[in-house]
């Protein structure tokens, strides 16, 4: 099996993000950037199975500007083979137009398994790999907490969904976004950085897919959320229920 | 413009963040319109023949939607509004719609709008990003918007009407690449953390699992929900669909009780539209002090005996 996962490029998840002063977006300017932690869990899914003997070939895919090749380098670090980037100028390309370049993407490649974060944790759109699951034709699980591959080429995946756990049987070819519990990614050992150093990244000019990649959405404005008033300190139990009874009134 | 809003439901009940959304859809337009898919729903689409502001409602009972396929979901509403002139689709930004809606977008060839939380205009919504640490304020350029909504940020609709439904017949093949095994509900008696007036949540400091008890005695009081943070949801001591933040569920009860968290942004993403926050913790430099209306300082193990008795 070849598994193509796809990683993206964002602000790093422990950074306290800032709104810039002209409201355009948020400041990434000198900020730490990762990988997505999301697609890190699918990095490592496609890792474990391959430590399985159950995928012979991860392909690690970003679309980004050249700095994202440092995100498909870590992807490559944890044990990925070789790494495709999508290079482009616009930091912000929409999930519709990141699902079809995904989407030429595999059908040069023809991956079996389609791998990705259930969101990146800037946009927070949630959409990617239901989007190129649509485009493919191929099946989806998302929010998958549990992949289980079956001997007659389907998998078993557990998904997160409200109230519970839903377990459903995908044939290959498919497309999994992770969830949070899926697995916890290891950190790539020196030796490992060292030999992603020589692992082969393509770059393709996003020019050469011939895909219109004009966002659809215009951003107005980025705002501040709105603040929460400052609150008190009460003393004892007795002074909370008090509170929430008469200030509260919830009580 | 005509609005159509995708229900969620059980076959048996329309679940809450359909009434939000409804109420959503009511702010955008008048003509709001709902589809629901199913299987021997009758129920259900009789909760959903009472709700306030639908002009018509759609129903499709098959087979094939007894539980929630997003492929077949999918691609029998694209069948259903082609070739109709609906401008909007919207579906409530939980589990479901998420992972529904998105395939809808790509059918149309659309840019989905995600788990709106403000409507400005028919075509300008305001969404949270970056966890909720920005929002940000999009105009759509699509033909048709569709959106997910976040059903927390909109009142549920009332369930004063009276109007008849539409069945329909949509002949659409079942995807054979997917089907479904099981769904594993998890079981409580308590009000669902999404819609209940009053959540407890505990954190890293209940310390296990078993501790929770602790909070059971007070939810049971206040009929509250019960949740946890990610740190608590991690360690094993409370089952993942309990996790309340950015990563788990969106809450905005009457009042949020936190106890034993600390305040880590992607939780404070995920409970900051509550009316009140209350919080116990016994490190009195936790960040949830700075985002709580009442704090109390205390050893949790204490803290909690006394407040059930006290309620």
């Amino acid at each position: 099996m070849k598994a193509l996962v796809c990683v993206k490029r964002v602000i790093d998840y422990n950074v306290k993000i800032r709104v810039k002063a002209d409201k355009t977006g948020v400041e990434t300017e000198n900020v730490k950037m990762s990988m997505n932690p999301f697609d890190e869990i699918a990095v490592e899914e496609a890792v474990r199975m391959k430590e399985k003997g159950l995928i012979d070939e991860i392909i690690v895919l970003s679309i980004g500007t050249d700095k994202s090749q440092e995100t498909i380098r870590s992807g490559l670090a944890m044990g990925g083979d070789r790494g495709i980037l999508v290079k482009t100028d616009n930091e912000q390309i929409e999930p519709l137009n990141v699902g079809k370049i995904i989407q030429t993407i595999c059908k040069k490649e023809s991956p079996d398994m389609v791998i990705l974060g259930k969101q990146a944790i800037d946009d927070d759109c949630n959409q990617t790999g239901q989007i190129v699951a649509t485009l493919l034709g191929y099946p989806q699980a998302t929010f998958a907490s549990e992949v289980k591959k079956n001997d007659d080429n389907t998998i078993d995946v557990t998904r997160e969904v409200d109230g519970g756990l839903e377990t459903i049987r995908i044939a290959i070819p498919c497309v999994i976004t992770t969830d949070l519990r899926l697995n916890e990614p290891r950190y790539a050992s020196l030796p490992n950085i060292m030999k992603a150093k020589q692992k082969k990244i393509e770059v393709v000019e996003i020019q050469t897919f011939g895909i219109d990649i004009k966002n659809r959405l215009d951003i107005l404005e980025v705002n501040e959320p709105p603040e929460r008033k400052p609150g008190i300190k009460v003393q004892d139990v007795e002074s909370l229920v008090n509170k929430l009874k008469n200030e509260a009134k919830i009580l | 413009m005509t609005i159509l809003v995708v229900i969620e439901h059980d076959n048996n009940t329309i679940k809450q963040s359909s009434l939000s959304t409804i109420s959503a859809a009511k702010k955008i337009e008048d003509n709001v319109e709902a589809i629901i898919l199913g299987k021997d729903m009758n129920s259900a689409v009789n909760d959903l023949k009472k709700c306030d502001h639908l002009k018509k409602i759609y129903t499709v009972d098959d087979k094939m939607f007894e539980n929630p396929i997003a492929e077949n979901l999918s691609s029998a509403i694209a069948k259903f509004i082609d070739g109709k002139d609906f401008s909007h689709i919207l579906s409530p930004s939980t589990t479901f719609g998420k992972n529904m809606s998105p395939k809808l977008s790509a059918l149309l060839d659309v840019q989905q709008i995600s788990d709106i939380t403000n409507i400005i205009s028919s075509d300008t919504f305001e969404r949270p990003i970056y966890a909720g640490n920005a929002i940000a304020k999009v105009r759509s350029n699509d033909k048709v918007k569709v959106i997910t909504v976040r059903p927390t940020c909109f009142e549920p609709c009332g369930k004063n009407s009276e109007i008849d439904s539409q069945e329909l017949v949509l002949d659409i093949d079942v995807n054979g690449n997917v089907s479904f095994v099981k769904y594993d509900q998890s079981k409580s008696d308590r009000p669902e953390l999404t819609s209940a007036k009053i959540v407890i949540s505990g954190g890293r400091g209940m310390q296990n699992g078993d501790n929770f008890r602790l909070l059971e005695g007070i939810a049971d009081k206040l009929g509250a929900a019960m949740g946890a943070s990610r740190a608590a949801v991690d360690a094993g001591f409370v089952p993942n669909d309990w996790q309340v933040g950015q990563t788990g569920k969106i809450v905005a009860p009457d009042l949020y009780i936190a106890v034993g968290i600390s305040g880590a942004i992607q939780h404070i993403a995920g409970i900051k539209d509550s009316k009140f926050i209350a919080c116990i913790n016994k490190d009195e430099e936790a960040p949830i002090f700075n985002f709580s209306d009442y704090g109390l300082v205390g050893d949790l193990f204490e803290v909690l005996p006394q407040l059930e008795e006290k309620l």
